[in-house]
């Protein structure tokens, strides 16, 4: 009979593994050849990587990048590489980039939509970095009446006054809530609607006559291109992640009629196409404005562009509460936090968190969509493209200036894509 | 574990501090909890226990109104529970309860999640708020985790932080719903330990759990319910070994059985 007892007298020190091979051999036959369907899948995909490339690499090779017209860039091509070579014609690009990028915004003009490009830089750093200083987020907060001065001109006090429009409330609310907390709400979301419909516009126009400060006046029809994108993209992008997160909470609400019109809302704008929606903006809404009123028709797309994806933001964040567990809640009640604490210390920050590639997704969508006001006559950049290849001297050019503008936009939602894997990496706490 | 002599510190004011009277609640048309009437004394230590399902958990949950009652009356430290959101607010600032899942809040550090409610319920400086939260966090003895995530702490930390989250506000009150009851068996002393502690200290608690052996050495009653009903309360001695309802008895055969 054997023992069953036993004891190790000798511990045994860690080993290498077995057999471990590395290199390009091995790595190879993991990765591409591991088995005959994988390797013959290698085969076609290299095989079709090399046809694309074989046809695309010598046309950029081939590429010139003077001339005025696609006929002087085929007689170049032809001098160089002789004739029937076909190679990529940039030079539609070198001559026409400032007006993809700025549609026809007067050329002596172009300082102010890039000295707003950069100012946008720096009001968005404290947005997006923590580590930048804290202070510069109350210039994010004035930078959308900045640029909007910078971009259309016009009297300097105008968009000061809209701003005040939200000292105003302050005022109302700090006023009105020590009588009675609901009614000082109620003021401080009235009390600036007020100011900005009748106080705004004659405020400023007398603050100018006494002290005038003014750039010079642009109108919409003026904005184009890339520009025309950006300010639509970025105004939609900035104003519909807060309009979302309340429209979300409004549904989620206990109080039958707010529910009911953010549900109403919500469903109304995510069942009808953006396009309707534009045309909206572009033909209807003049209808139901009183007569004379001039409503900035960028100024309209701008609004329901972010209406729009509001309604979209909004479904997205409703999951990502949905995900949380009810114990969050209960403890932020436990602890005597209330509704808007509790939301905004506990519940969104989580909420968000989660929904972040969802956010983001909606943000490129957004952008991209943008494009779309070229059916109300808009200059967007497809738009300005066409109207290129419809001039005589460019006619026939194709690729390259579609290339071009697919390159801006990709430069813009890359960037997008990569900062939210940046953003969901560093707030990654859950270490699971 | 805890000696006559400690036990007789923990002394029992005439002073009332929670007083239900006929209470009732239903969920939708479920009649969860049965004219429950109750009076807690200030410095008392109640244990709750009965089968699952009883209404355990809804009883103390309406104690800071996380659960609505539809009949009765509730009064906590001389305040109505009513609608009234400022009387529930007050209720709530002196009242601090212990769940069974921890409810620690994930994306803040142990140290946010005990300065949370004390900088933004209580307007405490945030110094302040710190350096009490780092005295509770050595009084739960992980003063070193105060910069952790609670997802890189054990079960047991984590209760005992969610322990000193809730005496971070300074409560009168402590209610605690089966805090050990997620726990693998050797975090459970951990837990018992830093409660045992708190009772000493002459803590008002009201405890929902099974351990008998916490019900032995630190309540001065046992509360018995069954099917939304108190059924039986006694002082800890005679409710284990001299229990008088034959539920009771069924109870307890079950769980100190075997
Ligand atoms: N939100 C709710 N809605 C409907 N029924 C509930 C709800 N919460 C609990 N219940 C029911 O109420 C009864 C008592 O629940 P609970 O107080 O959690 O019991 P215990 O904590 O004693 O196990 C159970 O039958 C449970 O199914
Ligand atoms: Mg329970």
């Amino acid at each position: 009979m054997t023992s069953q007892s036993y004891v190790r007298t000798e511990m045994v020190a860690a080993q290498k593994p077995p057999g471990v091979q590395t290199g390009i051999v091995l790595w190879m036959r993991e990765k591409l050849f591991s088995s005959w369907l994988n390797a013959a899948l290698t085969l076609v995909a290299v095989y079709a990587v090399y046809s694309i490339l074989a046809t695309v690499g010598p046309w950029f090779y081939r590429s010139v990048w003077t001339g005025s017209s696609l006929t002087e860039c085929r007689a170049t091509l032809a001098a160089t590489y002789g004739e029937g070579v076909s190679g990529a014609c940039f030079a539609v690009i070198r001559e026409r980039w400032q007006q993809i990028l700025f549609g026809f915004y007067p050329r002596e003009l172009y300082w102010r939509p890039t000295l707003t490009l950069v100012l946008m830089l720096v009001a968005l750093w404290p947005v997006l970095f923590s580590s930048a200083p804290r202070g510069v987020l109350w210039f994010s907060a004035a930078f959308p009446a900045v640029a909007f001065w910078l971009l259309w001109g016009g009297t300097v006090w105008l968009p000061v006054m809209i701003l005040l429009g939200f000292a105003v409330g302050y005022l109302a609310y700090r006023l009105i809530s020590p009588l009675n907390g609901l009614l000082g709400a109620i003021a401080a979301i009235l009390a600036p609607i007020f100011w900005w419909l009748f106080l705004c516009g004659p405020a400023a126009e007398l603050v100018q006559s006494v002290i005038s400060i003014e750039l010079r006046q642009l109108k919409s029809a003026d904005f184009g291109g890339f520009l025309l994108s950006t300010v639509i993209g970025i105004s939609g992008i900035v104003f519909s992640l807060p309009i979302g997160v309340l429209l979300a909470l409004g549904r989620q609400s206990d109080l039958l009629i707010v529910r009911t019109v953010c549900v109403a809302f919500i469903e109304g704008f995510r069942g009808v196409p953006l396009i309707t929606l534009l045309f909206v903006a572009s033909l209807l809404l003049n209808y139901f404005l009183p007569p004379g009123t001039e409503f900035d028709v960028i100024l309209r797309v701008i609004i329901m562009v972010t209406l729009f994806s509001a309604a979209y933001m909004a479904e997205v964040i409703r999951g990502g509460l949905a995900a949380l567990p009810r114990g969050q809640y209960e403890a932020a009640d436990a602890l005597g936090l209330d509704y808007w604490k509790a939301q905004r210390l506990i519940i969104m920050p989580q909420a968000l968190k989660i929904t972040i590639p969802g956010i983001v997704g909606q943000f490129i969508g957004l952008f991209k969509d943008t494009t779309l006001v070229s059916f109300i006559s808009l200059q967007d950049p497809l738009q300005l493209v066409s109207s290129i290849r419809a001039n005589t001297q460019w006619n026939g050019v194709y690729w390259e200036p579609f290339l071009f503008v697919g390159f801006l936009f990709f430069i813009f939602c890359f960037s997008m894509s990569r900062y939210s894997m940046y953003l969901e990496n560093k707030l990654k706490t859950d270490h699971r | 574990m805890v000696e006559t002599a400690k036990r007789a510190k923990m002394e029992i004011s005439d002073e009332v501090a929670i007083d239900i009277t006929q209470m009732n609640k239903w969920y939708g048309t479920f009649h969860v909890l049965r004219d429950i009437n109750m009076r807690v004394q200030r410095g008392e230590r109640i244990v709750i226990c009965g089968p699952s399902g009883s209404g355990k958990s809804t009883l103390i949950r309406c104690i800071n109104r996380l659960e609505e009652h539809q009949q009765g009356k509730i009064m906590v430290d001389g305040t109505e529970l009513t609608s009234d959101l400022k009387n529930i607010d007050k209720v709530r600032s002196e009242v601090g309860m212990v769940f069974q899942h921890f409810n620690l809040f994930p994306h803040l550090t142990i140290l946010e999640n005990l300065t949370l409610a004390p900088i933004w319920v209580r307007k405490t400086p945030k110094k302040e708020a710190e350096e009490v939260a780092m005295h509770f966090l050595g009084k739960v003895k992980i003063p070193e985790q105060a910069h952790k995530f609670p997802g890189q702490l054990s079960g047991g930390q984590q209760q005992r932080v969610a322990i000193a989250r809730s005496l971070c506000m300074k409560p009168r009150i402590m209610l605690f719903d089966e805090p050990t009851s997620a726990l693998d068996p050797e975090m459970i002393k951990e837990v018992l330990d830093t409660m045992i502690q708190l009772a000493e200290e002459g803590m008002t608690m009201i405890c929902v759990t099974h351990e008998m052996g916490f019900a032995q050495a630190v309540a001065n009653r046992v509360i018995f319910m069954d099917q939304g009903q108190i059924v039986e309360q006694n002082e800890p001695k005679e409710f284990f070994n001299n229990p008088k309802s034959e539920r009771t008895k069924l109870f307890l055969s079950q769980i100190l059985g075997h």
